[in-house]
């Protein structure tokens, strides 16, 4: 008897707790509401089978638990039962797996219009690269990487002389726009996570990673590391803000390219 | 991974096609006794030892699948460097065949009863196998000598890891094949018959061992020697 | 010892011919030390992994102190922190979980279930046990050296697993991957050993199909982990050579602090993939043990046959072999080529049917059961529960889409404790509870166990239940405090201070199910040679605790699968498997 109420208890439990706790995801931030309609459906389908399975055990164990006299029935198997039982949780799993491929699909796919940001992380910082006027962003490699340089960019190459360099600030996004995220890192693993959003990516030594997404909302979020990158990985923290079209050009008008930036390094260099 | 995973797939099979022949789809309650039961009495029994080594041969096997999967994922990539290969590996090669024949000639003379000839085998298959362990060596030396043991270069550092850990199967496989020798020149014409059938097994044991080792290494061989680029750019070809 | 008498008509097995040759012990040393019986070395085995278990039950109480209580415990720094979570991880995993259940569990069973006198290979068996307790000093090793164990995360993951700015890296890591390939040395040993006595050993009359579950589940985590550990072991030699030797494996060219590195050219993924195609069966080499375990409890104390055996068998080889094609479902944000996310989440969502069929097939060997509510059964029960819990967030996290914001977040920790840690320890009580009495010949306290069953059980669920929320609110795993996110509310702290209260009775609980163990040995009810009235063969030796040989003269035969329990028509409730048919009237 006891058994049987707790296990219904762990049912009702975790749905009073699910519908009614203030724990729950962080409005969103971006165009992924597909991926957060995609999780309700998931939640829904898990949800009822949860139940479903505990609560009929909770049931079999009210029912058929030992009394002096009983015995239990013989049955070795069901194969009816059995085929209906695989069938339906074939259907509830294509329900999941089918949105979620879609969904997955758009998400690997990035619009032509999608403007480049790059994401350079190192122990324990961001840094941030844009396209100047060409809309290209120039070469890369570790192996230009000076104390004046520290995105390795080549100086040789003619698009990376008017890249917008952003060190120890900032990202600033313009709203409604689809960004592609270029991610690259100078030393271990990290990861570009920014919870509203809810897309990530991990950040590889020696090679470049992304994906896109649109902003929806103006505001100021946190980014995060979600990719173990060290002691300080906790603290390798961040903000992005995403803010109208103007606002935006204000910002991006008072940053300095990658040559403005060479500039007073190589008069230095001379003297 | 693409290797790895064909590795897997034909163990899937080959355990598939086993478990077909034990009556995987019987209803077990419906039959009551012991003569029921469909392997046992009809298939020959193996030894137990055969078993235990084909049963470890399978997880080295995993283990070169996985190194020749990394070795080709590596190669994959643009910077790679190829390295040249040092001729003395055909050498190795030979002694390896040689080796693998040597134990194979062994395996007969045991199963005819004829000991001369089959210590005379075992010998010849142990200073074969030496040899080929330090052709290896020299291999590494010759290597190192042209400057590639460098840190740099992932070419030179699969080749010798992959190296090693095939003379370290080897090495192992010394250490049974010591003992096989000792019991072979222990044995005299007066010994009895179940200590015979031991040594033929014990023999058939390194004969086995020995080929899986030859195989191994002359897919190794290949791939170092770049011979199987082009079918790894045709698997890449099916996969995407 | 009297050799043994064959009956001359049947076959004959390897396990019986090899009883002339079995190996018995000639003193103290040798009976219990360096001991070739299997059941010896289960106990060993078990005593080891229970006891390193211990070590990283208190590691997760430091950290969830820190998670609960942050700047409290102020000696609890970020690198002492990554390095408890690493340590936590890996012994649970591989030194607790996988040697327990196979090592301690393996060692028991299998030739008592299948009527064998022993392992085939007791010499063998008997190194590896060593080699498993060498693995385990070596790892603990890490703690004792200067700038301790390594902080890397379980996961390893280079270039930052063997560069500065990680704690451990002079020494912890080494120790950590020398322990590594150890332990995959013995493992294979004892590994083989279950393999081949599962092939060659079973006692006359055990078909395949005879076997209990317990053993297909044993045996089919077995050959997994043989053919998956040494993907692991690839891993560590070569990350070894990177950091030993300075090759590049899986080290780019990289700039750390300012610092050029001289590596070049290696492959961060490449280690991930090697980790992870060990790393995703080894899921299951914990796992199906498990589910082979659990399935006999629920049998044996619901006194019904276990519902659709054939399934049960089919559902457990088809998981094993699927298991194999669903590893990069770890990488959906690695950074891998997103193609391999389609063909990922299908596989992936696919092993969520069979193991779906053995969740149904438990419960509904409940139904029109005679249900014995024992503390075996108990947490029999409480396995469902947290198992279905976490598989079915698994389905979240296979789901390519749906794990790229979970991943990497506390919702994953959440599931993978309720699915792999919760519910196959739940499976390890359960085991201890119904197979103690064999082992020891008495029974272990009633209410003890029922009060170490409802704290561990419902004490777990409130840890993790709760986790997947903070999770879903995109609260990184691995972080050394939650604190200074702008969409974290405050009331998250209160959450996270209930988290640690509650691990810290869960873990409390645990030291009155040790005194148990312990106090039972010499003062428990004694259980006599059945006490749970089971079908199966180890429960049918001559001597309770069983001798050396398990059997005595004469091995046993079998003539019935494991599951006659109330057969209509039958006197008793179940029918050993070793009971003759009697002769039907003509």
């Amino acid at each position: 008897m006891g058994v049987a109420i707790v296990l219904a208890l762990v049912v009702i439990g975790s749905v009073v707790f699910h519908f009614l706790s203030p724990w729950w995801w962080t409005p969103i931030a971006s165009n992924w509401g597909y991926i957060d309609d995609t999780i309700i459906i998931t939640f829904w389908i898990t949800g009822v089978v949860f139940a479903a399975v505990v609560l009929f055990m909770a049931y079999c164990v009210l029912r058929f638990r030992h009394r002096e006299g009983n015995r239990a029935a013989y049955e070795p198997e069901n194969k009816r039962l059995e085929w209906w039982l695989a069938v339906g949780t074939g259907v509830g799993v294509a329900a999941m797996l089918a949105p979620g491929l879609v969904v997955w699909h758009q998400f690997v796919t990035v619009p032509k219009d999608a403007t480049i940001v790059e994401v350079v992380a190192q122990q324990w910082q961001w840094a941030y690269r844009l396209p100047g006027a060409d809309g290209r962003i120039g070469a890369s490699d570790v192996a230009h990487i000076t104390p004046e340089n520290p995105l390795g960019i080549d100086p040789k190459d003619p698009h990376g002389q008017d890249d917008v360099v952003i060190q120890g600030d900032n990202l600033h996004l313009p709203l409604g726009k689809p960004v592609k995220m270029l991610l690259r890192a100078v030393d271990v693993l990290h990861n570009f996570y920014v919870p509203e959003f809810r897309a990530k990516m991990d950040m590889i030594p020696g090679s470049v990673t992304y994906y896109w997404f649109t902003p929806t909302r103006a505001g100021t979020f946190d980014v995060l590391c979600a990719e173990l990158c060290g002691t300080g990985h906790t603290f390798m923290r961040g903000n992005v803000v995403v803010e109208p079209e103007g606002n935006y050009q204000a910002w991006l008008q008072q940053q300095k390219t990658f040559a403005q930036l060479q500039a007073p390094a190589s008069t230095q260099a001379k003297n | 991974m693409v290797v790895i995973v064909l590795f897997m797939v034909l163990m899937a099979i080959l355990a598939g096609w086993w478990l077909s022949r034990q009556g995987l789809a019987d209803k077990p309650w419906l039959e009551v006794g012991v003569g029921v039961e469909a392997g046992g009495a009809k298939l020959p029994v193996s030894p137990t030892a055969k078993v235990g080594l084909g049963a470890f041969l399978v997880v080295a096997g995993s283990l070169f699948s996985l190194l020749v999967s990394a070795y080709s994922m590596r190669m994959d990539m643009a910077d790679w460097r190829a390295l040249p290969m040092p001729t003395v590996l055909w050498f190795s090669t030979g002694l390896l065949i040689l080796a693998s024949i040597a134990l194979h000639m062994a395996l007969i003379a045991a199963r005819c009863d004829e000991l001369g000839h089959l210590r005379s085998s075992i010998l010849a298959a142990g200073v074969c196998s030496l040899a080929f362990l330090t052709t290896q060596l020299l291999a590494w030396r010759e290597l190192a000598a042209s400057g590639y043991f460098t840190a740099a270069n992932p070419a030179s550092a699969f080749f010798y890891l992959v190296t090693a850990i095939h003379g370290a199967h080897m090495l192992g496989g010394l250490v049974a094949l010591c003992r096989t020798s000792v019991r072979a020149f222990a044995l005299s014409a007066t010994s009895p018959p179940r200590a015979v059938g031991k040594l033929a097994l014990s023999v058939e044991l390194c004969a086995l061992y020995w080929h899986f080792l030859l195989l191994v290494w002359l897919i190794l061989f290949g791939l170092l020697m770049r011979w199987t680029d082009d079918l790894i750019a045709i698997c890449r070809g099916l996969l995407t | 010892m009297a050799d043994v008498t064959h009956d001359a008509a049947g076959p004959l097995s390897a396990a019986e011919v090899d009883d002339v040759e079995l190996y018995h012990p000639k003193s103290w040393i040798t009976k219990y030390v360096f001991s070739q019986d299997a059941k010896v070395i289960a106990i060993q085995y078990s005593i080891v992994a229970l006891a390193i278990g211990l070590v990283a039950l208190v590691l997760s109480w430091l950290m969830r102190l820190q998670l609960g209580f942050p700047g409290t415990f102020s000696f609890i720094d970020p690198d002492r922190y990554y390095q408890f979570i690493t340590m936590h991880g890996m012994i649970m995993v591989i030194y607790l979980l996988t040697a327990l259940f196979l090592g301690g569990f393996g060692n028991y069973l299998i030739p008592l279930m299948l009527g064998a006198r022993d392992m085939v290979f007791p010499y063998v068996n008997m190194l590896s046990f060593w080699i498993y307790f060498l693995a385990v000093l070596v790892l603990v090793a890490g703690f004792f050296l200067p700038g301790g164990p390594t902080g890397a995360g379980w996961t390893l993951y280079p270039p930052q697993a063997i560069l500065a700015n990680t704690p451990g890296q002079q020494w912890g890591i080494l120790v950590m991957l020398v322990s590594l390939i150890l332990f995959i040395i013995g493992f294979t040993m004892g590994g083989l050993n279950y393999v081949v006595t599962v092939l060659q050993g079973r006692a006359r009359g055990m078909t395949l199909m005879r076997m209990p579950l317990t053993i297909w589940g044993i045996f089919t985590a077995t050959v997994m982990a043989l053919l998956a550990f040494p993907a692991l072991f690839v891993g560590a030699v070569m990350m070894l050579l990177d950091k030993l030797v300075g090759t590049s494996f899986f080290m780019p060219a990289i700039i750390a602090m300012g610092e050029r590195l001289a590596h070049k050219g290696g492959s961060p993924i490449l280690f991930q993939h090697l980790f992870w195609f060990f790393g995703h069966p080894e899921v299951y080499i914990v796992a199906l043990p498990a589910f082979g375990i659990v399935s006999d409890l629920i049998s044996t104390h619901a006194r019904k046959n276990i519902f659709g055996y054939r399934m049960m068998v089919w559902a457990l080889v088809a998981i094993g072999a699927l298991s194999f094609v669903v590893w990069a479902h770890h990488m959906y944000v690695s950074g891998m080529h997103p193609a391999f996310g389609f063909f990922f989440a299908t596989t992936t969502l696919i092993i969520a049917i069979p193991t779906a069929i053995k969740v149904y097939n438990w419960v509904l060997t409940l139904w029109r059961g005679d249900i014995h509510l024992t503390v075996p059964m108990l947490f029999a029960l409480g396995f469902i529960v947290t198992f279905v819990n976490g598989g079915l967030t698994g389905l979240f996290l296979g789901n390519v889409v749906v794990d790229v914001p979970l991943s990497d977040t506390m919702f994953v920790v959440a599931h993978f404790h309720m699915v792999m840690g919760v519910a196959p320890i739940l499976v390890i009580f359960g085991a201890i509870y119904h197979w103690y009495p064999k082992v020891t010949g008495r029974m272990l306290g009633d209410v003890l166990g029922k009060l170490h069953f409802w704290v561990t059980f419902l004490g777990a669920y409130l840890i993790f239940f709760p986790m997947h929320y903070i999770g879903l609110m995109g609260v990184p795993r691995r972080y050394h405090e939650i604190s200074g996110m702008a969409f974290v509310p405050p009331s998250a702290a209160t959450l996270n201070e209930f988290i640690t209260i509650v691990a810290l009775i869960v873990g409390a609980a645990q030291l009155a199910f040790l005194f148990n163990l312990v106090w039972s040995v010499r003062h428990g009810r004694p259980a006599g040679g059945n006490p749970w009235r089971a079908t199966t063969l180890e429960w049918q030796t001559p001597q309770t605790p069983p001798a050396h040989g398990n059997w005595g003269k004469d091995l046993p035969v079998v003539y019935r699968w494991a599951y006659d329990y109330s057969v209509p028509g039958a006197a008793e409730d179940f029918l050993p498997q070793n009971q003759p048919p009697t002769p039907q009237p003509a």
